[in-house]
């Protein structure tokens, strides 16, 4: 990497960073979806400068475009007030063992990465490309990849289950539902 | 077939042409190219919707400002700009700014891969006519244009208004279902072409336009184009009758002007899109690509140099005008069966159809299956899922007409919840209770004003 890409990486990180900061510090509930959404887009960014376009634009479709679309959609469906919410506040005790939570997984994937990965030399041109990602994923990761889908599909068929009322056994979710 | 390659399946080509050797001044200058192009066009969509849409209710339309009313649009333009504009009190001012400006950001962003012609000569620069290109330029334009429904979310929440809310709310869930729609429906042009890349995809349709092999992945993708842009019929983030104006029911002045931009410019984006990946994009049609072939010119006169783009616009307006032609003559959909053909029609279908484009290629390509036998095979077993199926539905039909029967004609609640709600399907009318033979035939009797009158409604008359 070149003087500008090391700069313009540096500071996305930075933005990365200081916007998921401010999506667990704000107190009002659709700017925090938008921090989000400024902290995975300066993430694609990062994928973007270390030239791997495909999970980069993927990055942009399926978390920008998908995840938090539908978490501002079930915001707005619990209707989201505009302005500050006072509620959003949590105390002392659960802001110390927030902080540390996060110190240790920030500590844990830089240790995992430094050792796994440092003084690797990235081939820029060829790993982050669709070839070299559908060659992986479907040759060397195609277990944990199907176990994954059926871990989705799984979630999928209890989100229908959950929500169905007119299955035998599923007397208790209706009878709130009716009594409204 | 070897560990590295996967026989003759061809494994992502990367852009036809060269990119990223022009010099600034041809990148400035084909950027603001493009951004005067598609406000050029969003004016003239505009124009063109309002004479058509008038031309097929008997109305002239406008035909004062300009010959033939040209200037129109330009005029309504300026007309929004001189407005006043109003922030809701109740509005959350900064996203209510920043609404309008996602919205169009992204409508122009993603017109920077689309390919406008062959290599041209400009000011004696040999260029390719388009913007950039990337190996994965289909998927950056998905991406980009999932940005802009942002612009209608926020909108919609940040208005501080009921209306806006709701037209956001639907438009969310729209444009997220139909998105996996839209993009099924490119797997199997990215099968064919072997390249996300859309000068590539272009150049792999050379000899046959992608809408006739994959005709199914065309109407799958010119279904979900519409509900994507949120036109008629599928209008619902902004129905008039129901929501106001929807999502930009508080917006007023340049704002307003923002959202309507970003609107024709999602028209036009997708049309081009459907352009470049069925219909050849900016290549000649048929007969007219013929003229010139010789062996020194294998492209033929009217596929190079400026001509292209000729075909390129004209190719972008027949979608535009079916687009009018839609407005003009379908009424809106209700919402639930607007869902229904996106979740169980679009996507099944479009996953079922990549499945078998897939097995097809895979077959003929890796394993080189004569193909009058593989279509003899997939013609008999799609006739057997075919019988299967009628019989199934004979089935089927029989148990429902013997079920319904048994069905209870009371059970329906008008006030449920403390609302007064129609009766669901299966429920009957009250006044129809000793009427009702099946639901089916009740609900056609209640639509019907010359069956039995309703006893409610003879007393309110």
């Amino acid at each position: 990497m070149n003087a500008a890409v090391t700069v313009v990486f540096a500071l996305l990180g930075v933005l990365a960073v200081g916007s998921a900061l401010l999506v667990v510090t704000t107190r009002q509930v659709v700017h925090a979806a938008l921090w989000l959404v400024v902290a995975l887009g300066a993430v694609a960014g990062c994928y973007l400068l270390l030239r791997a376009e495909f999970v980069a634009w993927v990055q942009v479709l399926v978390y920008v475009g998908a995840v938090v679309v539908l978490l501002l959609f079930a915001l707005m469906l619990t209707k989201a007030p505009i302005g500050v919410s006072e509620d959003l506040d949590a105390g002392l005790a659960q802001r110390v063992v927030a902080a540390m939570v996060a110190l240790a997984t920030g500590a844990l994937l830089v240790t995992v990465l430094v050792d796994g990965f440092s003084g690797e030399v990235i081939d820029q041109g060829a790993t982050g490309g669709a070839p070299a990602i559908g060659a992986s994923v479907f040759r060397s990761w195609v277990l944990p990849f199907e176990v994954l889908s059926v871990l989705l599909l799984a979630a999928l068929v209890g989100a229908i289950v959950l929500s169905r009322r007119d299955v035998p056994g599923a007397g208790a979710a209706d009878s709130v539902a009716g009594g409204r | 077939m070897s560990v590295h390659t996967l026989g003759r399946l061809p494994l992502a080509y990367q852009p036809a042409g060269t990119f990223g050797t022009d010099p600034w001044w041809l990148v400035v200058l084909k950027a603001v190219g493009i951004f005067v192009f598609l406000v050029v066009m969003t004016l003239l969509a505009i124009w063109w919707e309002r004479r058509v849409v008038a031309r097929m209710q008997h109305r002239i339309g406008p035909n004062r400002v300009g010959p033939q009313g040209l200037l129109q649009s330009l005029a309504d333009g300026i007309k929004l700009a001189l407005k006043e504009d109003i922030v809701p009190r109740a509005a959350d001012k900064v996203v209510f700014v920043l609404a309008p400006v996602l919205a169009a950001v992204p409508a122009f962003m993603a017109y920077a891969v689309m390919p406008f012609g062959p290599q041209v000569s400009i000011f004696g620069h040999r260029t390719m006519l388009q913007l950039t290109d990337l190996p994965v330029a289909v998927l950056y334009v998905i991406a980009v244009t999932s940005i802009g429904v942002y612009g209608i979310v926020l909108a919609g929440w940040s208005s501080g208004s009921t209306y806006p809310l709701l037209g956001a709310l639907r438009s969310s869930a729209q444009v997220i279902s139909y998105e996996i729609a839209m993009g099924l429906s490119f797997v199997a042009v990215f099968l064919f072409a072997g390249s996300m890349s859309t000068s590539q995809i272009v150049n792999q349709q050379t000899n046959l336009w992608f809408a006739i092999p994959l005709l199914p992945s065309f109407l799958i993708y010119a279904t979900a184009m519409v509900g994507e842009t949120n036109r008629a019929p599928f209008d619902l983030p902004e129905a008039e009758g129901e929501l106001v104006g929807g999502f930009h029911t508080e917006y007023s002045s340049l704002k307003f002007a923002l959202f309507f931009l970003a609107e024709y410019i999602n028209m036009v984006t997708v049309s081009t899109l459907a352009t470049t990946l069925f219909l050849g994009g900016w290549r000649a049609p048929w007969p007219l690509s013929l003229v010139g072939v010789d062996p020194a010119h294998p492209e033929g006169l009217l596929n190079t140099g400026w001509w292209p783009v000729l075909w390129f616009i004209a190719k972008i307006n027949i979608f535009i005008f079916v687009f009018i032609w839609l407005r003009g003559t379908l009424p809106r959909l209700r919402y639930d069966q607007f869902m229904r053909i996106g979740w169980k029609i679009l996507i099944p279908v479009s996953l079922l159809w990549i499945l078998a484009v897939a097995a097809i290629r895979a077959l003929t390509l890796d394993i080189t299956l004569d193909r009058r036998t593989l279509f003899v095979w997939v013609g008999g077993v799609l006739a057997v899922v075919f019988v299967v199926s009628l019989a199934w539905d004979t089935l089927a039909e029989r148990r429902g007409a013997a079920g319904a029967q048994d069905v209870p004609a009371a059970g329906f609640d008008p006030m449920a919840g403390g609302y007064p709600v129609p009766p669901l399907p299966g429920q009957s009318l009250p006044a129809y209770a000793d009427l009702a033979v099946s639901p089916v035939s009740a609900r056609a009797g209640s639509a019907e004003p010359d069956g039995t009158r309703d006893p409610v409604e003879g007393d309110d008359a």
